[in-house]
């Protein structure tokens, strides 16, 4: 299913010229005036709840409007800790994902091409974890795992990983099934070792499903809440920044602080997503 | 060298095996806890084989209720969230007008927000507003998320369309209402129905936005991350699998499809 929105392997037409006119304003009104009204909209929303002061009184869940820049600050004072450890959490994971991802991707896309029966059963095995509850595999990882490895930064990143991996291989997938494979042929008869033509030829072609693989990974990893519950494989000690943000909205009603830390969160999400784009030189993906 | 060689053969093949079966592991340990003999509410341990919860997939307390609910949310989501944006899509291929960029930009950003983010900016918004929250915010949150995801399948496909089969339409007088419908829309219908599914799967399994904003409703993730702490029931297991199975062979059948379609193209 997922894989229909990766793996579009017919090739972008010559499209006649754009026309211009009323019809695409028709065409585009309804759902951008839905994205306006529930996303731009609730983001503003944040921002403004992520300013507000208690109310007088100070009844749990009341807030004022006010301008209280303060409470970006205390934010980030009380719960930096979970903020370092999402993104710590998140980056071994990303990075220990895609080293494990990027095989099964060359596996897919490369070592099976033109046996389609057994790529199309890879394939539908990569997907197969959609199909089933998320919430229920992680469970399950409780029950499979070790009882003292639950709880743990491994027990929590060995999750994160998990969940993650058919959003790295897809993407990596794509790339690689669209590699032309007398590239790699060119660079072994100009007597590149095996290594050096993959560093030379391999990689760099498949960079873009990297980029999108890693960024598709990334991005949830960081702001998920459900691997690092205690119901699930964290503990006390585990909380990552989603656990800070649901438990202060949902549960103490706290909501500027909920809302400061999300902007936060996204911020610097921002921030390392554009240096790594920049980087990795693939802005065209974006 | 011959040596370094069939080490490097071996190296994909075994490391993408054993990632396979860490991958699927879990899979078969929710279908196999599905026949797990009863007893109390708990599910972590295995207490032997029984068919009791597969005789009776409702027996525990509010499961049914939680998967019929997610069912209504993930279709309505679905069918909004097609429908919005598959117009979104033809426009973006096909017209030219200002602000573009800024349009592609407004629909990748929310696939770029981390969830959490995204269920608390609504969340807050319906706090402001002061509606309740419900089946209806869950629905109408599920249809913002999943707009994004069909924009762009739906784009890869208008963009892979050749123009001139429209183009030969017009030239046998099809009136544009008649070329859109006879020509184009079954050309899309693939990418359409390939949107719709990825829409659906997301809804039905989205648990974070949900959480922020369900109030008391329940859908079926939210169940089983409720129960998660006391146990989960062997209910919630049979109900998981049964959703595996029919999407896995729905799947099955369109590769099966695809494969002879290629086959066929390439004997023509």
């Amino acid at each position: 299913m997922a894989f229909t929105a990766f793996s579009a392997t017919s090739k972008a037409v010559e499209q006649a010229p754009k026309k211009r006119g009323w019809i695409a304003l028709i065409l585009l009104a309804p759902g951008i005036a839905y994205m306006l009204l529930f996303f731009v909209a609730p983001f503003i929303q944040l921002a403004i709840t992520s300013l507000q002061a208690p109310a007088e009184g100070n009844g749990i869940g009341q807030y004022v409007a006010a301008l209280q820049f303060s409470n970006y600050w205390a934010a980030v004072q009380e719960y930096w800790p979970q903020l370092l450890r999402s993104f710590v959490y998140s980056i071994i994971a990303t990075i220990i994902g895609l080293l494990i991802s990027y095989p099964v991707a060359y596996l897919i896309g490369v070592k099976v091409r033109g046996k389609p029966m057994l790529q199309g059963i890879l394939l539908i095995l990569v997907v197969a974890p959609f199909f089933i509850s998320q919430l229920l595999r992680t469970l399950a990882w409780k029950s499979i795992l070790p009882t003292d490895f639950i709880g743990t930064d491994g027990s929590v990143i060995f999750g994160l990983i998990y969940n993650f991996i058919p959003f790295m291989v897809l993407p990596m997938f794509a790339s690689l099934q669209a590699l032309d494979l007398r590239l790699v042929e060119a660079g072994s008869d100009l007597y590149g070792s095996p290594v050096t033509v993959f560093r030379r030829v391999t990689l760099p072609l498949s960079m873009p499903g990297i980029v999108s693989g890693t960024l598709l990974s990334f991005i949830p990893m960081s702001g998920d809440f459900v691997v690092a519950s205690r119901q699930f494989l964290g503990s006390v000690d585990t909380a990552m920044i989603g656990n800070v943000i649901e438990s202060n909205f949902l549960q103490t009603q706290n909501y500027p602080m909920a809302a400061a830390l999300s902007i936060v969160l996204m911020i610097i999400i921002l921030i390392m997503v554009a240096t790594y784009v920049r980087r990795s030189g693939a802005e065209d993906l974006l | 060298m011959n040596h370094r060689f069939s080490l490097g053969k071996l190296f994909v093949p075994v490391i993408g095996a054993i990632v396979l079966i860490y991958l699927l592991l879990p899979i078969a340990y929710v279908v196999i806890f599905s026949f797990n003999a009863r007893r109390g509410r708990n599910n972590i341990e295995w207490h032997g084989f029984s068919l009791d919860a597969w005789h009776n997939p409702c027996g525990a307390p509010q499961v049914c209720q939680a998967f019929g609910n997610s069912i209504l949310v993930g279709v309505v989501a679905t069918v909004v969230a097609t429908v919005l944006g598959t117009l979104i899509a033809i426009a973006l291929v096909r017209y030219k007008f200002r602000g573009r960029s800024t349009i592609s930009l407004l629909l990748f950003t929310p696939m770029a927000t981390p969830e959490v983010v995204l269920g608390a900016g609504l969340a807050a918004q319906f706090l402001l507003a002061g509606v309740e929250k419900g089946i209806g915010t869950i629905i109408l949150a599920h249809i913002m998320f999943c707009i994004s995801y069909v924009v762009v399948a739906v784009k890869a496909r208008v963009a892979s369309l050749d123009p001139s089969i429209e183009e030969a339409g017009r030239d046998l007088y099809g009136s544009p209402m008649q070329v859109f419908w006879r020509v184009t829309f079954p050309m899309l219908l693939p990418g359409i129905i390939g949107a719709a599914l990825l829409s659906f799967a997301l809804s039905f399994d989205d648990f974070i936005i949900t959480n922020f904003n369900s109030g008391t409703a329940t859908t079926f993730p939210k169940f089983i991350y409720v129960s998660a702490l006391k146990g989960v029931p062997a209910q919630a297991n049979v109900l998981a699998s049964i959703v595996f199975f029919g999407a896995l062979l729905l799947v099955i059948i369109v590769q099966m499809v695809n494969i002879n379609k290629q086959k066929r193209l390439a004997r023509a």
